[in-house]
């Protein structure tokens, strides 16, 4: 997986992907991508949308009633004793316990549907991110770190479901308020309203400002909790090494600099963040002076009051309602503002997830496909929906016909040149051709270009020139699926995942049986070390296969590709680990199984490509040398030279 | 827990105390400017006293200022005590992650201390902010505004007394059904990143087996119940702000009845208009603070677990530890193993060393080979005392390794790990590990010994070239000649590479381990390799098979004597002696 990265692009110290950068721009098709993420869920939040105007209403109807309680009710009361206006107030409370009833229920409605709605949207961008993290080509992982990869599943959802489960609702119900209010204000005085819209204006714009600030600050603060944890987990990771070397103190160094960066952005983050609250609040609190001051001048100098509802004089009760008025309309409004950071910040990690799922998946134009082939009695393929053991290439040509051509395993590389970046070409005219039932090796100085040779047959990468021919056919022409389902690759670097042994050396043939699992085991002369783990093959391996040794892990590995059973196999250094005994040993059965067929080998150990047909030396890009291991040894050339270059130590 | 966390608050001790403090200013002016509007409507506004309107207003807006005061001063310090707090936090258990054994390390495993030092950490600091302006503010604001209510009309104000418990049973009723189900998603979540995480580091095996449907179904699978757990728990919690208004609007109606009868029969003495719209202020801010309260113990609840998990990192304490007067000096490089058993956990049936015994001499080359699985790596990690021997004792330099100073053990004993690491940073930094100071020269010739410097000149940057993350920018013989320059850089009196030159080619190899030969011929160099050519010109071999040193002696005593040698010897050598 690492020879051939020599030639990638080495990015500078500060090159860490696209995590938030501190600059604050709200993208408008961001928001307006976020916002089609709802699409799916339109019925819930045209429910939802209901449910939270009746809530508020109900809520803004609450405060409206407990203005007429005392003027409608209580006070025409007072004096009399007698009970029929009791009634009246009986049925007023009545009316008001329903409409509560009401709003309490919706309450709970909207809230209800909204976890779904919330989850159903984070697990849907949850899928599509993860899938179309399938279909990206290998070159995005070997230019893209681990960490920020993760950070998309991680924080980056994080802030989404925060946005989504909270901010929106809250949003919804805080425009519905304030649209209500601002009605009934309308309805007291105009005159007042256009005041309270002009403190409005002032409020939004210290909203603005501090809220800016805050969610300058809280970009930033994730950026360096990025950076903090990217460096916690890449030290923890190499924790072994930095205790080998005594190293602890420099890794406490560095990381307390990073440490007290992200404490001061932070800090500066949650204050502009917890500043907005009081200040808006007591701001709320001028405006009753404000407009107790107004409305008191305007009465006093009997001022002819416009409302929608007409023209009348501004009476006293009528600026005592408003001013509890202006109370419930600045509530809302702060009550947003507390959102501004979340929605910031989810923003910006919307942003990110677009940009993954924006990433251009792999290409594939192929159209030629491997199908189960039949044999009749004159010779000819057909296709066959079982699992007949034989393969066939399906080629749809373009006048319509179809023609199958037998899956032998024959590959030839033509005049390929190839570069991983531009400029810098690490393979120069390789031209080679192999039989099946061939084993091809690789030799060569680590960078020589053995392993990206593999990259290109399999296309994990696509040649820059020359052509590839696969029994026959251009590659580009197979599906790539079709293509890598039949090759079985052994990387050096094995990568197990968590399950258990057998569900590991499953995943070459998801529908192998317990027994060809087991053969396959025995195969790679992994058996008998995993019938001594504790639960034998139903052993867990959790954390990349743990506690085995690199060799164990190789071992299972090429279990997992001889369960495959593929006509091409390429091994990639892939019993370097192993002790050359038990490489023999393992050699052979794969020589058994893989008989008839083509292996692609690498290795620098001399004593694994020796009984091969071929040895290709390759040095900076190119073959420089071909033929068996005796012809190369009679040539006493480089291979000659590598090869007793064990030898001559004494 | 509480009290062990609470340690970490350390220097931001002042802002963390003086928070509750401003929030104490906030409520009071919260509470009283109310009343104070009341008096600006009921004495102001209704009689049309501009006067009144005017002095009052002056002293609301000074209230209104003040309580701006508090409220911004409880933000800033409540946000730097928090910051603080998880710096700290984040700062000790990092630290103590640096005191743990590689033992300790596989107890947590790696992912999980970087899961504590991060998400555990974010949430403790999000609940400790919750604490120090919530926890202050709930509880006063439930008495100052029962108190206040209580003086208004004590038999009205019963009604609080039914609905205060009635809330309280339901919140505690709707946690206790939310929160085994937020742990469980949690715990979802970690299986979730492990899923991504092995996808990601194994996206050639999944492409090259053409599993990427199988592994979105994977993911799916447990991306689905995340759904259903998150939206079960949140829908429990959908309960809490019905439930509040319930509350908050069963009590306006009560209070709107018993209140607008007690006004009417008593003629306005026993409670007046005014004081009954103070009532419903108050109704909101008592259940209000007690919903806050909730929510304070449901952010509590969630940290309790974070916290726990960060506990256990904090508490951990790295099971190889100095001795009280440790040895400082390492005198020479010899090694003596005596009747050593290991097994990596106490209750293991099998024994990974079992009594090995052998003399090293310093200065000697020591080659060992082995099977896979025969303990080879396990044997060396314990002269480091990267792990400690389970029984016997192992020796360097005549004095049991437990009774040095680990620092200066390790600084002598220099080890070449099989899972190697370098770091994000330039190949300098990355070998100034081995020491700090080394200088450029210095830095070159061990590259040469460690025949790493053509390569590394032959980089643009030469030097000062960038490493990715996990040297993913080198090759893997590259990246194993440059843990060994580190390792050569230290100047170590033990060097042990631990089939360190697997990648590298036999050319390569036999060209370092002739500098080693002739430049550092008085280090004890241990060699764990696969390649007989690695080890065969060694002084001393061993030949190591499941757990036990299964036969010691050079390379032609070994070919006599050694059947398990010979055939490991004969299956590397047999094409080039036909040649021969």
């Amino acid at each position: 997986m690492s020879n051939q990265t020599a030639a990638r692009p080495m990015r500078g110290p500060g090159a860490r992907g696209p995590v938030g950068r501190p600059d604050m721009k709200i993208n408008k098709d961001t928001v307006k991508r976020l916002l089609g993420c709802f699409k799916d869920f339109k019925f819930h939040m045209i429910f939802v949308a209901i449910f939270i105007i009746l809530s508020a209403s109900a809520s803004v109807l609450s405060a409206l009633f407990l203005e007429t309680l005392i003027d409608d009710y209580i006070t025409p009361l007072l004096g009399t004793s007698g009970t029929e206006g009791f009634h009246d107030l009986f049925m007023a409370l009545v009316k008001m316990a329903c409409i509560y009833a009401v709003g309490a229920l919706s309450g709970l409605f909207y809230n209800r549907i909204m976890a779904s709605v919330s989850q159903g949207i984070l697990k849907n961008i949850r899928d599509k991110m993860f899938s179309h993290m399938q279909t990206l080509p290998i070159k995005y992982f070997d230019t893209h770190t681990f960490g920020d990869t993760m950070s998309y599943y991680t924080n980056d959802t994080d802030t989404l479901r925060q946005m989504i489960s909270q901010s929106v609702p809250q949003a919804m119900n805080s425009i519905v308020s304030i649209l209500a209010i601002f009605i009934s204000m309308l309805r007291q005085s105009i005159w007042l309203t256009l005041f309270v819209l002009l403190f409005l204006v002032l409020i939004l714009r210290i909203i603005k400002f501090i809220g800016g600030k805050s969610s300058t600050y809280f970009v930033r603060q994730q950026h360096s909790l990025g950076d903090v944890n990217g460096y916690i987990e890449e030290m923890i990771n190499g924790q072994r090494v930095v205790k080998v070397f005594c190293h602890e103190e420099k890794a406490k160094e560095d990381f307390d600099k990073k440490n007290d960066e992200l404490c001061k952005n932070m800090t500066k983050a949650n204050t502009y963040g917890n500043i907005l609250m009081p200040l808006l609040n007591n701001l709320g609190y001028a405006l009753y002076v404000a407009i107790a001051i107004l409305g008191g001048v305007l009465a006093i100098k009997e001022v002819p009051n416009l409302s929608i509802t007409g023209i009348d004089t501004l009476t006293l009760g009528t600026i005592a309602s408003f001013l509890t008025l202006s109370r419930s309309f600045v509530m809302p409004i702060s009550q947003v503002s507390q959102q501004i950071n979340s929605i910031a910040m989810a923003i910006a990690g919307a942003e990110r997830i677009f940009s993954l799922i924006d990433e251009e998946p792999e290409a594939d134009n192929g159209y030629v496909t491997l199908v189960n082939a039949k044999y009749d009695e004159n010779g000819n393929i057909t296709e066959s929906t079982e699992r007949t053991g034989q393969w066939a290439w399906k080629h749809p040509h373009g006048d319509g016909t179809l023609t199958y051509a037998p899956l032998k395993g024959n590959v030839v590389l033509d005049d390929v040149d190839f570069e991983y970046e531009e400029g810098k070409p690490v393979l120069h005219n390789i031209s080679l051709y192999a039989e099946p039932g061939q084993k091809i090796a690789f030799v060569g100085a680590t960078g020589a270009g053995k392993t990206t040779i593999t990259n290109l047959i399999n296309r994990f990468y696509d040649i820059a020139d020359g052509k590839i021919r696969y029994d026959g056919i251009n590659i580009n022409k197979i599906k790539k699926a079709d293509l890598r389902r039949s090759m079985g690759i052994v990387l050096q670097d094995v990568n197990l995942f968590t399950g258990t042994v057998m569900d590991n050396i499953r995943y070459g043939k998801l529908d192998a049986t317990d027994e060809e699992c087991i053969n396959a085991a025995k195969l790679a002369n992994a058996d008998s070390f995993i019938r001594m783990l504790p639960q034998g093959y139903n052993t867990v391996l959790s954390g990349d296969g743990g506690g085995l040794s690199q060799g164990q892990r190789q071992l299972i590995s090429i279990a997992r590709a001889a369960v495959a059973d593929p006509p091409v196999m390429i091994l990639d250094e892939a019993t370097s680990s192993i002790d050359t005994r038990t490489e023999a040993i393992v050699q052979r059965g794969m020589d058994a199984l893989m008989h008839g067929r083509t292996v692609f080998v690498i290795a620098h150990r001399l004593s694994t490509v020796k009984n091969s047909d071929v040895i290709m030396v390759l040095d900076h890009g190119r073959i420089i040398e071909r033929g068996s291991h005796e012809k190369l040894i009679a040539e006493k050339g480089k291979y000659y030279q590598l090869y007793t270059g064990a030898f001559e130590l004494e | 827990m509480i009290k062990k966390l609470a340690k970490s608050v350390g220097e931001y001790k002042k802002p963390a105390i003086l928070t509750p403090l401003f929030v104490i200013g906030e409520i009071i002016l919260e509470v009283l400017i109310p009343l104070l509007m009341a008096e600006l409507v009921d004495k102001g506004i209704t009689e049309g006293r501009m006067d009144y309107i005017l002095k009052m207003g002056i002293v609301l807006i000074i209230c209104a200022i003040l309580s701006m005061f508090f409220g911004s001063a409880a933000g800033k310090t409540s946000a730097v005590a928090s910051a603080g707090f998880a710096k700290n936090l984040r700062k000790k258990m990092y630290y103590n992650v640096q005191t743990f054994a590689f033992s300790n390390i596989d107890k947590f495993s790696t992912a999980s201390i970087v899961t504590r030092l991060t998400t555990d950490v974010n949430n403790v600091q999000m609940a400790f902010m919750m604490l120090i302006r919530m926890a202050v503010r709930s509880p006063f604001m439930l008495i100052f505004s029962f108190a206040f209510s209580f003086k208004i009309n004590a038999r009205l104000s019963t009604v609080f007394l039914i609905f205060i418990p009635i809330l309280a049973a339901g919140i505690i009723l709707i946690v206790s059904k939310a929160h085994p189900l937020f742990r469980r998603v949690f715990h979802t979540y970690d299986h979730l990143n492990s899923v991504v995480e092995e996808n990601v580091r194994g996206i050639r095996v999944v492409k090259s087996y053409i599993r990427e449907d199988h592994e979105i179904e994977k993911f799916g699978k447990i991306s689905k119940s995340i759904y259903n757990d998150f939206s079960k728990a949140e829908k429990t919690v959908a309960f809490n702000m019905p439930l509040m208004q319930f509350c908050v609007y069963s009590c306006t109606i009560i209070i709107s009845w018993v209140g607008a009868k007690l006004i009417v029969t008593s003629g306005g003495t026993d409670l007046t208009t005014g004081e009954l719209m103070s009532l419903f202020t108050y109704t909101i801010q008592i259940l209000a603070s007690l919903m806050m309260l909730s929510m304070l113990f449901v952010m509590m609840t969630i940290a309790k677990a974070s916290g726990e998990r960060i506990v256990e990192i904090l508490e951990e304490k790295g099971d190889i530890a100095n001795k009280e007067n440790p040895v400082k000096t390492v005198k020479d490089g010899s090694i003596t193993f005596e009747n050593v058993d290991f097994a990596y956990s106490k209750n293991a049936d099998k024994l990974c060393l079992d009594n090995v015994n052998i003399n090293i001499k310093s200065g000697e080359t020591v080659g060992i080979i082995g099977g896979t699985g025969s303990s080879k790596s396990t044997f060396v990690q314990l002269i480091p005392r990267l792990y400690d021997a389970t029984k016997g004792s192992v020796k360097v330099g005549g004095v049991d390794v437990r009774d040095y100073d680990i620092e200066s053990l390790r600084d002598e004993v220099a080890m070449v790990l099989q899972k190697n690491v370098l770091f994000s940073g330039t190949i300098k930094e990355n070998l100034r590990w081995g020491k700090a100071d080394a200088t450029d020269e210095e830095i070159e010739h061990v590259c040469k010994q460690a025949q790493a410097s053509e390569f590394i000149e032959q980089f643009p940057d030469k030097y000062n070239t960038y490493i990715e993350q996990g040297g993913s920018n080198v090759s893997g013989g590259q990246k194993q000649r440059l843990c060994i320059a580190r390792a050569l850089l230290k100047k170590p009196k033990i060097l042990i590479l631990d089939d360190s030159t697997s990648a590298v080619d036999t050319k390569t190899d036999a060209l370092i381990r002739k500098a080693f030969a002739e430049e550092i011929p008085d280090t004890t160099k241990i060699i764990i390799a696969q390649r007989i050519s690695s080890v065969q010109d060694a002084d001393k071999i061993i030949v190591m098979n499941d757990g036990k040193i299964a036969e010691v002696g050079t390379h032609e005593e070994l070919i006599e004597k050694s059947p398990i040698y010979r055939e490991v010897y004969e299956s590397q050598m047999k094409g080039a002696q036909d040649d021969e």
